[in-house]
């Protein structure tokens, strides 16, 4: 399968590889996906006093397309609020990264990773 | 050395240059280029002769015949003959077929056609190591059952099945066996003289010949009768009706000829660079075999890559052409049929790659693939989440996954 060169980019230099402390408060883990289905994704926001993401990571494991979408969202949602990361849309993200049709599914995983996130913190800061 | 590095000659091999040579000999006006089938000129006699000369070098490697030769065009086509032919055929004897879960689809979309005519099939589970025993076969056998197809070697997982042990019980209760050797003709003996087997499917392209031809072996003691798939001008001794392709018929049996020759000392060298590559690997934490190592012809080595999606790593391995049991590749997110039913689970399936090595493998190109193989599992488990909570002793099957 022919890969677009954002992809590549993507996976051959992931944005943003890495951990926080999930029990810290200002953090907000998010982690979709399963092993079965070839494809997990760990995302990470680290959340300032005013509710903005000053930094993300994320762990990813599945093809080349996951990887790519979940480390262009840790690019995406930095100096985002919550809210404005949380509009972030699977269309938007296969749109960058020209993901083939078999392959939105990644798309939608990285989606919910930031929407996985921003639960975790809510429910953490509640 | 020349990038990438080919080691997917499970999927198909280069034509031999001495194969190349023949073949071309068959094709232009200089050559031989006449339609064996005609019999009234010598542009019809030469190429009869030089397809004659090819079906005596197939069978000389099977101990077989040479008019128990039939030329199709690959093993996909030769494995539908074989059991549409025979089913269809014998279907007054019985309606009962035996085939095995692990068997490649052209065996396994075939048996399901003939569900959908009214046959019943039994699809044998392997043990774990990929073997079907003699055993479960026996415990299958029918009265009823017309037709046993089981594979030689498997596509996936390299494993040898016990073809002459098949032989002896299919015998003993008047059944046909067919038997796809795609995978094993010209690298570990098939004697038909030994095997008592009825059909046996080769393909050209697996083994140093050109692609888009193969062959059924068809028993003449017992006599074994097909019905024919393909109809027309009753080639073949009308069991497949077609123009023969001289020049792939020729190639075919030159190298079937090489195999004959070289297998012995061929398959001494691809085992050491198999071992090589494994030496070179299963150091690493999480590495598993797929299939039994022992009972497993020298080119194959199948290896499940724990936490590592196999994929991305088909990907990070560029440089390497190889196959991954990883399903991301289809559109059906389904990995490895082959390893599901040999009893792995979904995430050593998805983090397998197939290695298979031949004619053309260097030391140095071995070498070479084990420095990236090393370098990107490392990488990529860096980035695997289920990598560090392997590594924080977390059971990943105790954790609720959102399936998607």
């Amino acid at each position: 399968m022919a890969y677009s060169e954002k992809v590549i980019d993507h996976y051959e230099n992931p944005r943003n590889v890495g951990s926080f402390d999930k029990d810290d408060k200002s953090v907000a883990t998010g982690m979709v996906g399963a092993p079965a289905c070839g494809d997990v994704m760990k995302l990470q926001l680290k959340i300032d006093a005013n509710g903005i993401i000053e930094d993300a990571k994320f762990k990813t494991y599945g093809c080349g397309s996951a990887i790519a979408s979940s480390s262009l969202v840790t690019e995406w949602v930095k100096g985002k609020s919550l809210e404005e990361a949380g509009k972030i849309s699977n269309t938007e993200i296969s749109a960058e990264l020209a993901l083939p049709p078999v392959k939105i599914h990644c798309s939608i995983l990285a989606e919910d990773a930031i929407k996985a996130a921003i639960e975790d913190y809510k429910s953490k800061n509640a | 050395m020349k990038l990438p590095i080919y080691l997917d000659y499970s999927a198909t091999t280069p034509v031999d240059p001495r194969v190349v040579e023949k073949m071309v000999q068959y094709l232009s006006v200089d050559g031989d280029f006449g339609n064996p089938a005609s019999r009234s000129h010598r542009f019809g006699w030469q190429a009869e002769e030089a397809v004659d000369i090819a079906r005596e070098q197939i069978a000389d490697l099977l101990n077989a015949d040479s008019r128990e030769i039939v030329f199709t065009s690959g093993a996909t086509e030769s494995n539908n003959l074989a059991i549409k032919g025979a089913a269809h055929f014998y279907q007054k004897k019985g309606k009962h077929i035996i085939t095995a879960k692990t068997e490649h689809k052209a065996v396994l979309d075939t048996c399901r056609q003939l569900e959908r005519e009214g046959f019943e099939v039994t699809y044998l589970d392997p043990k774990e190591d990929g073997i079907v025993t003699p055993e479960q076969l026996k415990e299958a056998l029918r009265d009823d059952t017309v037709l046993v197809s089981l594979m030689h070697v498997n596509n996936e997982i390299g494993v040898i099945q016990d073809i002459a042990a098949y032989g002896e019980l299919c015998r003993a209760n008047k059944t046909i066996l067919h038997v796809d050797a795609a995978q094993s003709a010209g690298k570990i003996e098939i004697d038909v003289q030994k095997m008592k087997v009825d059909l046996i499917s080769f393909s050209g392209h697996k083994i140093y010949g050109p692609k888009g031809i193969g062959a059924l072996y068809v028993s003449r003691k017992p006599r074994i009768r097909l019905e024919a798939q393909m109809h027309g001008g009753g080639h073949e001794r009308g069991m497949r009706s077609g123009t023969l392709a001289t020049h792939q018929i020729v190639a075919m049996g030159e190298a079937f000829r090489i195999a004959k020759e070289e297998m012995a000392s061929e398959n001494e060298r691809v085992l050491a660079l198999r071992n090589r590559l494994l030496n070179g690997v299963n150091d690493m934490e999480e590495v598993y075999v797929n299939g039994s190592l022992e009972n497993r012809v020298a080119g194959n080595i199948n290896i499940s890559f724990n936490y590592v999606e196999g994929e991305s790593l088909v990907m990070a391995l560029k440089d390497l052409a190889v196959s991954s049991g990883s399903a991301c590749t289809s559109a059906s997110l389904e990995p490895s049929y082959v390893l599901r039913a040999i009893g792995r689970d979904d995430e050593l399936a998805h983090s397998s790659i197939r290695f298979s090595i031949g004619r053309f493998t260097t030391e140095a190109e071995i070498d070479y693939a084990i420095k990236i193989i090393r370098e990107n599992i490392g990488r990529l488990r860096d980035m695997s989440p289920l990598w560090d909570m392997y590594k924080e002793g977390i059971d990943i099957n105790s954790i609720e996954w959102s399936h998607h």
